[in-house]
């Protein structure tokens, strides 16, 4: 018995270590192919100019982050079909940070140092731009954002196309002020951008004449939202509007269980801030309907750019995808940057390409954008419902494009900040008081 | 009154979910002594069969939609079960009395279900089908005539190597020529939404207390299956021979007991117990590769603060864990303080879900200062070894 046990044994290494072995090699070859397959152009070296891409390809933010790579080299193809960049083709190199901060840090290193690309667009979350920037200062390199953030920061080396907090989470209070009630009940999951979110919302309800009675955070995972939902019950017995920072799985599980404890959209309406056509499927519309979501860009954005958008994205990934907000605004991204090599008139000299990108306007999906010498861009706030086919319609949105405020100006110690990398008159460009404005 | 009835039903409802996927642990870690690390996959699995069950039912009608409960809980339970059994025949059998081991393997296992979940494709599925055929068939065959002995120990590496190449090129031919849909993954990545029946998606206002139908659905889903369990214990031959084994396994085995199929046969049950755990909780969370990761901390406490090996011990605990979690994150014992104070400022300093996971954690480890073993420790097989 014994025998044949040990036997047992060693045979199962010895074939778990072959498998193991053919799937290692499998897997090696698989990204020599994937990166092959990007569409790349042929050129020798001298006519291509290096861009890179710095995303997580694996790990937990692959799901999100994927569908940001895929609108990025969208915008390449399509740049490179029409000509190129100053004649010049434009080469992606791809880079995975695969949702580890350091390896963002050290993939952003890389691809300056070593492929010398001229730009990089990427990151995500709001943890990973951290961790690069201070590689991108240090170098004085330059990365383009795509994603809605926190605000607080400012950088010479970041241009960010995704919104600031003014251009998303403050115009959702202030129409939910107008239209949905004074009182809010502010939940989150329980790290960076929830509270930071959660301290700007309530800054502004107090300004306002709203009223914050209560928030509460749930651990990043947790699917157990009973004590919350009793929570939101105690604070608003008659309804009121529920202000929902949350992100990945608790919003399952949140929005699954809210309706069965009687909280429907009608008496407690939910505005959301991470929630995107994505995560909608991922949800289920059922436990959506009637829900609310800000963004400044919709799948169902009424523009010509828009629908030529999405039609050129299904047809190179397939009908069944969905765009989204960062997929947007990368996409805005490459176009921007484009815009300002041409206008300097080289994509190597960084601090040309730097100010010719300042004051440049795209005729986005979203509708039209502009850089701005703090370089965020102008854009349009939209607030959508979720309707039955799972698609945003849009029920509000703003009718210019909002200026875009890196330092929130409902928080005490930002108020009055500006950013402004023309000025040469201030010591630091980044953060200094306005005057007279 | 309707506050108390309130606090009860929640802390209940919290408590239920608990026991549902502790069960399973409970009966795998209890009566059989292995700490099995994939039990968040099984309920992983479970979900997705739910989920699966349900495209199927879309197809039927709206009608037929709202019935789908009916056949994804028996076929979670179905498909849970067998995949423990292959589990516990394939891996688990050779490490009984290592619990470390054990522990690896099964982890090991929990990290190839997440992944298999993930990008399992048609493509994939020819692959693994192609390649059992070929090598279990093969080696098959090849017992059935005799082999010089001097080859003997080269059949299954060849067999091996060339089922795996024949498998790979076989996928990938069919991958090039069909496209899309042979590659594309059935899955994904990205979670997948299983939506509960319409009757099941609301709830009823009684006394003043909300009763969402779900919570309703699961708690009496825990008491069918605690039902279920007790009498296939205390009354089948089966039962009977899985508590003998417990006690003694070599006495056991001495009286004539397969000791082996009451293994595989206890494994399968608590998997079983675990898919249609995952079937529960698909109701109220997500469904994703890594949805199992989300309990199975949980499962444990319960198992381990009830005390191992017994059901009971597991009941009283979840129930317990599950209104100490409601009381403090619903921020109840505020309720009954001057607002001011300085035992006001205390508890509402912990009166949110996240100080109410930590809190739990800490008394769970106070408890276990006080009683090593647990509410209810076991007598049994621990005590043999």
């Amino acid at each position: 018995m014994a025998q044949e046990f040990g036997l047992g044994r060693r045979k199962f290494l010895v074939y778990g270590s072959a498998a193991l072995g053919t799937s290692l090699l499998i897997k090696g070859c698989a990204p020599a192919t994937e990166t092959g397959g990007g569409g790349q152009p042929t050129a020798a070296g001298g006519d291509t100019i290096k861009v890179g891409i710095l995303h997580s390809l694996s790990g937990t933010m692959a799901i999100s982050e994927k569908s940001v790579v895929d609108a990025t080299q969208l915008a390449i193809e399509q740049i490179n079909q029409a000509g190129g960049v100053l004649g010049k083709q434009i080469q992606p190199i791809l880079e995975d940070g695969a949702s580890d901060w350091p390896t963002f840090a050290e993939k952003a290193t890389k691809l300056i140092d070593q492929d010398k690309v001229v730009a990089v667009f990427g990151c995500w979350t709001s943890a990973s731009r951290k961790a690069v920037l201070p590689v991108f200062e240090s170098k004085n390199h330059m990365l383009w954002y795509p994603v809605q953030y926190e605000g607080q920061e400012c950088s010479k080396n970041i241009f960010y196309t995704g919104a600031a907090p003014n251009q998303q989470i403050e115009p959702a209070v202030d129409w939910l002020l107008q239209n949905k009630g004074k009182k809010f009940f502010l939940v989150g999951s329980d790290y960076v951008f929830p509270r930071t979110a959660n301290t700007i919302i309530k800054a502004q309800l107090a300004a306002k004449g709203g009223e914050t009675v209560g928030e509460d955070y749930l651990p990043l995972g947790n699917t157990e939202v009973t004590p919350i939902i009793t929570r939101i019950r105690n604070a608003l017995p008659d309804g009121g509007v529920i202000f929902n920072t949350l992100n990945g799985d608790s919003n399952v599980a949140f929005f699954k269980q809210l309706q069965g404890a009687g909280l429907t959209p009608d008496k407690y309406p939910t505005m959301s801030v991470s929630i995107a056509e994505e995560e909608v499927q991922a949800i289920g519309v059922e436990y959506l309907k009637g829900q609310y979501a800000a963004w400044n860009y919709f799948m169902t954005v009424d523009t010509p750019e828009n629908k030529s958008f999405v039609e050129a994205f299904k047809a190179k990934f397939g009908q069944n995808r969905v765009t989204n907000d960062p997929m947007e605004a990368a996409y805005i991204a490459v176009h921007l940057w484009k815009q300002a090599v041409e206008q300097a008139g080289t994509a190597d000299d960084l601090e040309k390409v730097r100010q010719a990108a300042i004051g440049q306007t795209f005729n986005a999906p979203e509708g039209p954008v502009k850089m701005f010498a703090n370089h965020h861009i102008s854009k349009t706030v939209r607030i959508g419902e979720v309707g039955e086919d799972g698609l945003f319609k849009i029920v509000y949105s703003t009718p210019q494009p909002v200026d875009p405020l890196p330092w929130n100006q409902f928080v005490a110690e930002t108020k009055g900040l500006v950013c402004d990398w023309t000025r040469t008159d201030v010591d630091n460009p980044g953060k200094f008081k306005a005057t007279g404005a | 009154m309707t506050f108390l009835l309130e606090s009860v039903f929640n802390g209940m409802s919290i408590g239920a979910v608990l026991l549902l996927t502790a069960l399973g642990l409970a009966i795998v870690f209890g009566i059989m002594g292995v700490i099995n690390l994939a039990h968040g996959e099984l309920m992983m699995l479970g979900a997705y069969t739910t989920f699966v069950v349900q495209n199927g039912f879309r197809q039927l009608g709206e009608g037929w939609f709202d019935a789908y409960l009916l056949i994804a809980v028996p076929l979670a339970f179905a498909v849970a079960a067998g995949i423990g059994v292959v589990l516990e025949r394939g891996v688990i059998r050779y490490l009984y009395g290592r619990p470390l081991e054990t522990l690896l393997a099964t982890w090991g296992v929990s990290l190839i279900l997440q992944q298999l979940v993930r990008s399992i494709s048609w493509q994939m599925t020819l692959q693994i089908a192609l390649f059992c055929l070929l090598f279990f068939g093969g080696r098959w065959l090849l017992s059935k005539r005799a082999i010089a002995p001097r080859w003997q120990a080269w059949v299954s590496p060849v067999l091996l190597l060339l089922s795996v190449g024949i498998g790979l090129t076989a996928s990938l031919v069919a991958g090039g020529a069909v496209g899309l849909a042979m590659t594309k993954p059935w899955f994904g990545a990205q979670g997948v939404d299983v939506t509960a029946p319409s009757w099941l998606r609301r709830g009823v206002n009684l006394w003043g207390v909300q009763f969402p139908f779900v919570r309703l659905f699961i708690i009496a889903l825990t008491v069918v299956c605690l039902a279920a369990i007790y009498c296939f214990l205390l009354r089948s031959q089966w039962g009977l021979r899985i508590r003998a084994v417990t006690q003694n396994r070599s006495m056991s085995a001495c009286l004539g007991i397969p000791t082996q199929t009451v293994d595989s046969l206890t494994f399968a049950l608590g998997s079983g117990l675990a898919g249609v755990a995952g079937c529960a909780i698909s109701l109220l969370g997500s469904v994703s590769p890594n949805t199992g990761q989300n309990y199975i901390v949980e499962a444990f406490m319960v198992v381990v603060v009830g005390g191992v090996g017994k059901i009971v011990g597991s009941i009283v605990a979840a129930l317990g864990i599950g209104f100490v979690n409601y009381v403090i994150g619903s921020g109840l014992m505020t309720r009954f303080l001057e607002p001011q104070t300085a035992l006001f400022d205390f508890f509402e300093f912990f009166a949110s879900t996240s100080m109410a996971r930590v809190m739990v954690f800490i008394l769970i480890i106070a408890f276990l200062q006080l009683r090593p073993a647990g509410l209810f420790p076991q007598k049994g097989r621990a005590v043999d070894a």
